[in-house]
């Protein structure tokens, strides 16, 4: 994709090079269709829940978070296919490093910044692991992450079983104040706009006069800011080309000199830490760990990246797509609750409409390539 | 491929219309999964409540059992606006930042089922529900009258402090050594976890029926040990009460679960009506379904309702 876009930048005439136009460029995009998609996605419930609230400020930033919980690791999982991996254990890293940082926290008095750099110590560990495993052994990645799935989840449970004697360790909110780095995951950013928003009579209101959303929450501004940050790392780095040409074809890019097993061994880190950038940000707005977090999340990070344009195949896809990608599950998955479907129909709901946006990504994507 | 997209358009355009929403009065959110038939008897009485009492309602709950993904149903309920809304509290310290934030908006919350410990802490009203750790005492003293010696206490919802506290509070009642087993919500995998311990137990007790009490009752039959292990179980379901009858199961802790669906809506409904609201905990339980008493529970329960 890259060297399509050099070329473009490239002003000097070369009759050698086909002259693509900006707008074709961009309709080429893979993210086009998940855009694309969650257009549809906001029209559908612009129709059906426009006047239920769902789109105040308060429910508007609840969908976002949802949204931006899972946009984080889908962002690295994304990376990860693209380089033409899986990481079946994202979501069981989530629960693993939230207890890494509510044990040493709460039970060994470790000050709360030393915790969370523990749990992110811990997170290079483990995707250390699971890189080095699949590069050396060549096993499938979605076999060998999926026994991490298990491993993770199960010393999740067991070590805190172990050192707590129970399953949930609360009372970490008393520790975020003033604590130099649990600002950068907990932290509500544009509160005063949000006042003065309030103050207007433009957004919902407390009893005692506050706004009702106090702000832009810090996961989204972490999801917004590694959209852009692995864009960056994908279109204009040579690591990026590195992590396309792995992806698409591991032994040719091995025999041009790409070094594929550190690319995938650092892919696998970053699904890790992502995981536990999730895990901080979900630990320090609930104030507790406990051993279920995460469950199932890396199936959802899995569905956003290739409703983002990602192939399973590898070497093909975008970091804004999965974005757009966990935009689209957010939303429909906060949605449905305010729309009059009996939540016993909630799954079968919530599969149709990710069906409707692939299939609908899937099309945009076939007519504009159609009409090169 | 047209014909798919048109067809594709017209389903979507029919579904918009099938769910356009209206206004809600009390909205219900449960921590209870869909495939718990214990939740399946509790969302009857939040159903047969809002038909009673002629009020709109809706029952939601998390695809797992996933305190953060419950908290963010919350918020939803709360820009919803409805006139009440009804939770189970099985994690304080996750949920009641959502929990204040409603109450901030002036929206009334009821509790129910878990969190009769944590609900007045965060400024809820009243609680609908069954203290866990006396329940779980009395169900140890059961046992131990029973002339238990040692006994497993099986674990199927992992996480959720309210069944910490009803094995804590079994622990406390029994006397004797007590192994707390954390298994899965699914019943295969229960019901081979409990085979495995059954070497070294005399009693068994489970902390959810439908689920978690058949699939060890499966196991001790198929171990042939049906008399020689006592089984007993918190909540009920169709399978325990025949086999309570039988005289296979010492007892049943009964909640009553469906006065905890049922009760919210109706307080909610005088509550709209007159501003009238209980304080603290209105008691569902416990109740002791033995084989004595079995066979009249059994009629309801396959309906739905017990």
């Amino acid at each position: 994709m890259s060297v399509k876009s050099k070329s473009i930048q490239n002003k000097s005439k070369d009759e050698r090079l086909r002259k693509v136009s900006n707008l074709k460029v961009l309709l080429n995009r893979p993210e086009l269709g998940a855009l694309g998609g969650s257009v549809l996605v906001f029209i559908f419930f612009g129709i059906v829940a426009g006047d239920t609230g769902m789109f105040s400020a308060y429910g508007t930033i609840n969908f976002l978070e949802v949204s931006a919980n899972l946009g984080i690791i889908a962002i690295a999982a994304a990376l990860l296919m693209i380089g033409g991996e899986f990481d079946l254990s994202v979501g069981s890293m989530i629960g693993f490093a939230g207890i890494c940082i509510a044990i040493p926290a709460i039970y060994w008095g470790w000050p709360l910044w030393s915790s969370i750099l523990f749990a992110f110590s811990m997170a290079v560990l483990v995707g250390y692991a699971n890189g080095i495993l699949v590069v050396r052994t060549g096993l499938p990645s979605f076999i060998v992450t999926l026994a991490m799935l298990f491993i993770l989840r199960g010393a999740t449970l067991a070590l805190t079983r172990l050192i707590t004697g129970r399953t949930q360790v609360p009372g970490l909110r008393v520790l975020i104040e003033n604590d130099p780095i649990a600002w950068i995951f907990s932290a509500d950013a544009f509160k005063g706009v949000f006042t003065w928003l309030g103050s207007l009579g433009l957004i919902a209101l407390r009893q005692d006069g506050t706004p009702l959303a106090t702000g832009i929450p810090a996961s989204v501004l972490w999801w917004v800011g590694m959209t852009i940050f692995a864009t960056w790392l994908l279109m204009k780095t040579r690591y990026g080309n590195w992590i396309f040409a792995s992806g698409g074809d591991k032994l040719g890019a091995r025999n041009v000199g790409v070094p594929v097993g550190r690319v995938k061994i650092s892919l696998f880190i970053g699904t890790a830490v992502a995981a536990t950038i999730y895990a901080c940000v979900q630990v320090l707005d609930a104030g507790s760990a406990d051993t279920m977090r995460g469950f199932l999340k890396e199936l959802e990070a899995i569905v956003a990246a290739v409703v983002g344009g990602c192939l399973l195949t590898g070497g093909y896809g975008s970091a804004i797509g999965a974005a757009f990608g966990a935009l689209i599950f957010g939303t429909v998955s906060m949605g449905i609750y305010y729309t009059d479907v009996d939540t016993d129909w909630f799954k079968v709901f919530l599969g149709a409409m990710m069906l409707i946006a692939v299939i609908f990504n899937n099309f945009i994507r076939r007519r504009v390539t159609e009409n090169k | 491929m047209r014909k798919i997209y048109l067809t594709l358009v017209a389903f979507l355009s029919w579904m918009a219309m099938s769910v356009a929403s209206f206004a809600i009065d009390v909205i219900v959110v449960s921590h209870g999964q869909a495939n718990d038939p214990f939740w399946s008897v509790a969302k009857n009485g939040v159903d047969s409540a809002c038909k009673d009492m002629k009020i709109k309602c809706k029952y939601t709950a998390p695809g797992t059992f996933d305190m953060v993904e419950m908290a963010k149903l919350i918020d939803n309920a709360v820009s919803q606006k409805p006139k009440g809304i009804v939770i189970t509290l099985p994690d304080a310290a996750a949920l009641g930042k959502s929990v204040k934030a409603a109450i901030a908006a002036g929206i009334p919350v009821v509790s129910m089922n878990s969190g009769s410990d944590d609900f007045a802490k965060l400024g809820i009203s009243a609680h609908v529900g069954q203290t866990e750790f006396e329940a779980g005492v009395g169900g140890g003293q059961k046992m131990k009258a029973a002339g238990g010696k040692k006994a497993l206490c099986v674990n199927h919802e992992v996480g959720n402090v309210a069944l910490d506290r009803r094995c804590a509070g079994f622990k406390k009642g029994f006397g004797g050594p007590v192994e707390i087993l954390g298994t899965s919500n699914d019943p295969t995998e229960i019901q081979k976890a409990v085979a495995a311990k059954l070497g070294g137990v005399d009693t068994i007790l489970t902390l959810g029926a439908g689920l978690s009490g058949e699939a060890a009752l499966k196991a001790i039959k198929s171990a042939g040990k049906t008399g020689s292990i006592k089984l007993g179980t918190f909540d009920m379901s169709p399978g325990m009460l025949k086999a309570a009858a039988a005289g296979e199961v010492e007892f049943l802790i009964d909640q009553q679960q469906y006065l905890q669906g049922y009760l919210p809506i109706a307080i909610f409904a005088q509550y709209m009506r007159w501003g009238t609201m209980p304080a603290g905990v209105v008691m569902t339980g416990p109740g002791f379904v033995t084989p004595q008493n079995a066979s009249k529970v059994i009629k309801w329960a396959a309906q739905g309702y017990r």
